[in-house]
């Protein structure tokens, strides 16, 4: 493993360098660097198989990469090696990550999907002689109205359409107050009415939190209007604008052209 | 707010479970009417009820608090462990130990200090591990940490290594079927084949008397009402909440920061703490314990009360663990040969067409009752209508 490299500030909430992984001899991911700053959002595109969703996977602990640097910085200017941490810890340091299927916990309700979600409390104790305080009881509301489900607080999650599923998920993300959040292809299955509102919602998440964001919908990556970086067999192919690299030949090569 | 979570704790409890409340206003009944109508009434008399049925529904309350244990961890948390009966058998081995001190000098060979079967095989002094049996308070210790140590252990690895599913039930079945080996040997130190039997008192009091009968009964009704009222606290819990999400979405509870490890041991120790206890109440009313408690078959039949009653619901446990029984009972009287195989066609009739159990079924034909009912109050409303 490298040294982990000195700053005087971070400038940065996710620092990835040569982060290799190989399964049984395939790369999924092949010497991928990545730099995401504080408050910043952006959005990850490429080809299926490309390696983005194990990008999330080694990011959040999931997998072990073979080889490279991924660190964290959360807001207190602590810098972790986050190959060194599991799921839950990488959970709990700061990082949330909602998965490209939507995981919602289907036999409880809205309301208690969101309430298990809330910061803090991970601890059996703590788990088992649980109150709902009134601040958290409002921060609650505060979530559900962002998310729009206020009038389903008591349905199943089951009961809920694959995109308020997905809304659902996103508002587990934001109750577990992370700095960054990785969100894999949100916008599958909503309408476009939803998506445009999920890519507002998103606008105004990243100022106050980092944002990850992989998706196909090349509409919704214009409406996010950020930084793009296009993933190809597990390497970083183009940075920029989304005008620059709808522009590179390569991108239209592997990507956009088909 | 719908929920209760600002309430006393056993008012929580048992606010929003109906079926709960029915559940234990039937065994308080059963806890003062049974003993009464044993030890009141004489025998001949209509209402007497024998010290035959009145131990057979001991039995089967053991059996009950056996499948909350269960259920607590498969319906609730997705752990389909297949070796429950282990922790049911060491617990009872537990209190059979001390059973066996309770003798006494009475057994056949008249030692004070060791229990026949260890003179029989010529041993000169109790082994280390029988020491405190003569205990009461220290076997009752025993009945709790044997199966609750052994849960931690096993849970700890099995767990920390993430194994899950079919692999799971598979090393809770070797499990099982290791103790049960280990137990049939007889320089193990605990009876070897035949096991421990042959017990007299308990606490000082025959285990011939009615009384000591009716006492153990009370106190198995006492342990299903309580056994109920832990893990109901457990599942309404937030701690419950998040055992669900581990069944239906383990990776999503990792990554809501949740050591899904460390829950799922905790459950596992809580349930074979539970199972232990069902051991420890059974073996007095029984009269025995020996290595078949640690049939794997046994561990099986566990699952099948569970299944029929109701997964996932822990009243629906005890009616299922009572009603297979008594079906057992009934059946292994009739057909004995025949059993293993109705055993067998029940788990697939209610994994087919019952997956939520005797209590889903009962919870359906309510929901279909009230729709019909709704039916034809909307069908009147729309006949007068008509009318005016
Ligand atoms: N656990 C795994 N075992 C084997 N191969 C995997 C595993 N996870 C991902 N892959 C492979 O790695 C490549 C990248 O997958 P993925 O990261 O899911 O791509 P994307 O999300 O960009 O569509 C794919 O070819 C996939 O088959
Ligand atoms: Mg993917």
């Amino acid at each position: 493993m490298s040294a982990i490299p000195k700053h005087i500030e971070n400038p940065y909430v996710l620092y990835m360098d040569g982060v290799s992984v190989s399964f049984d001899g395939f790369k999924a991911l092949n010497s991928l660097s990545l730099v995401i700053a504080p408050g910043e959002m952006r959005a990850i595109i490429g080809p299926n198989g490309a390696g983005k969703t194990t990008m999330m996977d080694v990011i959040t602990g999931k997998t072990k990469p073979d080889s490279g640097t991924i660190l964290f910085t959360d807001t207190h200017q602590q810098e972790y090696d986050l190959t060194r941490f599991d799921e839950a810890d990488v959970a709990n340091l700061g990082v949330g990550r909602k998965f490209q299927k939507p995981s919602v916990i289907e036999s409880l309700t809205v309301f208690e999907n969101l309430e298990m979600s809330l910061k803090g409390g991970r601890g059996l104790w703590a788990a088992l002689v649980h109150k709902l305080t009134p601040e958290r009881a409002a921060k609650l509301d505060e979530i559900l109205d962002m998310i729009d489900l206020s009038d389903k607080r008591d349905w199943m999650a089951g009961s809920l359409s694959h995109g308020q599923k997905q809304w659902l998920e996103i508002g587990m993300l934001l109750g577990q107050e992370p700095d960054l959040l990785l969100i894999d292809e949100p916008a599958a299955g909503m309408t476009d009415e939803e998506t445009m509102k999920t890519a507002e919602l998103f606008k105004r998440l990243a100022q106050k939190h980092s944002l990850v964001v992989v998706e196909h919908d090349m509409d919704f990556i214009e409406a996010l209007d950020c930084k793009v970086t296009v993933l190809h067999e597990g390497h970083v192919l183009a940075e920029g604008s989304l005008a620059t690299v709808k522009a590179n030949q390569q991108v239209i090569e592997v990507y956009l052209g088909r | 707010m719908t929920r209760n979570d600002n309430m006393g704790p056993l008012t929580r409890l048992l606010m929003n479970d109906a079926q709960g409340r029915k559940l234990l206003m039937v065994l308080v009944a059963l806890a003062v009417i049974i003993p009464f109508c044993n030890l009141v009434f004489p025998q001949d008399s209509f209402f007497h009820i024998s010290t035959y049925t009145m131990t057979l529904l001991g039995k089967y309350l053991c059996y009950a608090l056996l499948a909350i244990a269960v259920d607590l961890i498969w319906g609730y948390c997705g752990i389909l462990s297949l070796g429950h009966g282990a922790f049911f058998a060491l617990g009872g081995y537990a209190m059979g130990m001390y059973l066996m001190r309770q003798i006494g000098d009475r057994g056949v060979y008249g030692n004070a200090e060791l229990p026949d079967f260890m003179v029989f095989l010529n041993w000169q002094e109790l082994p280390w591990y029988w020491f405190g049996f003569d205990q009461f308070w220290f076997a009752m210790l025993m009945v709790l940490l044997a199966p609750g140590i052994l849960a931690f252990v096993f849970g700890f690895l099995a767990f920390r290594s993430r194994v899950t599913g079919v692999y799971l039930s598979i090393i809770t079945q070797a499990m099982t079927y290791a103790l049960l080996l280990a137990f049939f040997r007889n320089d193990m130190g605990f009876g070897g084949n035949n096991g421990l039997t042959d017990f007299k008192d308990i606490l000082g009091y025959s285990l011939q008397s009615d009384n000591t009968r009716a006492a153990l009964f009370i106190a198995s009704v006492l342990a299903v009402i309580i056994g109920y009222l832990i893990s109901r606290f457990i599942v309404t819990s937030k701690l419950g909440r998040v055992l669900v999400a581990i069944r239906d979405a383990e990776s999503r509870a990792r990554f809501l920061g949740y050591r899904v490890e460390y829950y799922k041991l905790f459950v596992f120790v809580v349930s074979s703490m539970l199972a232990g206890v069902a051991g420890a109440l059974y073996v007095p009313q029984v009269g025995i314990i020996n290595p078949g408690e640690f049939a794997p078959i046994n561990s099986i039949e566990i699952i099948i009360w569970v299944a029929v009653g109701g997964r996932g619901s822990l009243y629906g446990a005890v009616i299922g663990a009572v009603l297979v029984n008594y079906a057992k009972t009934y059946f292994t009287g009739a057909f004995a040969e025949l059993w293993l195989f109705m055993l067998g066609g029940l788990f697939v009739l209610t994994t087919l067409w019952l997956p939520k159990g005797v209590v889903g079924l009962w919870a359906q034909i309510k929901e279909k009752q009230q729709i019909r009912k709704a039916g034809s109050a909307a069908a009147n409303a729309s006949a007068q209508g008509d009318v005016s």
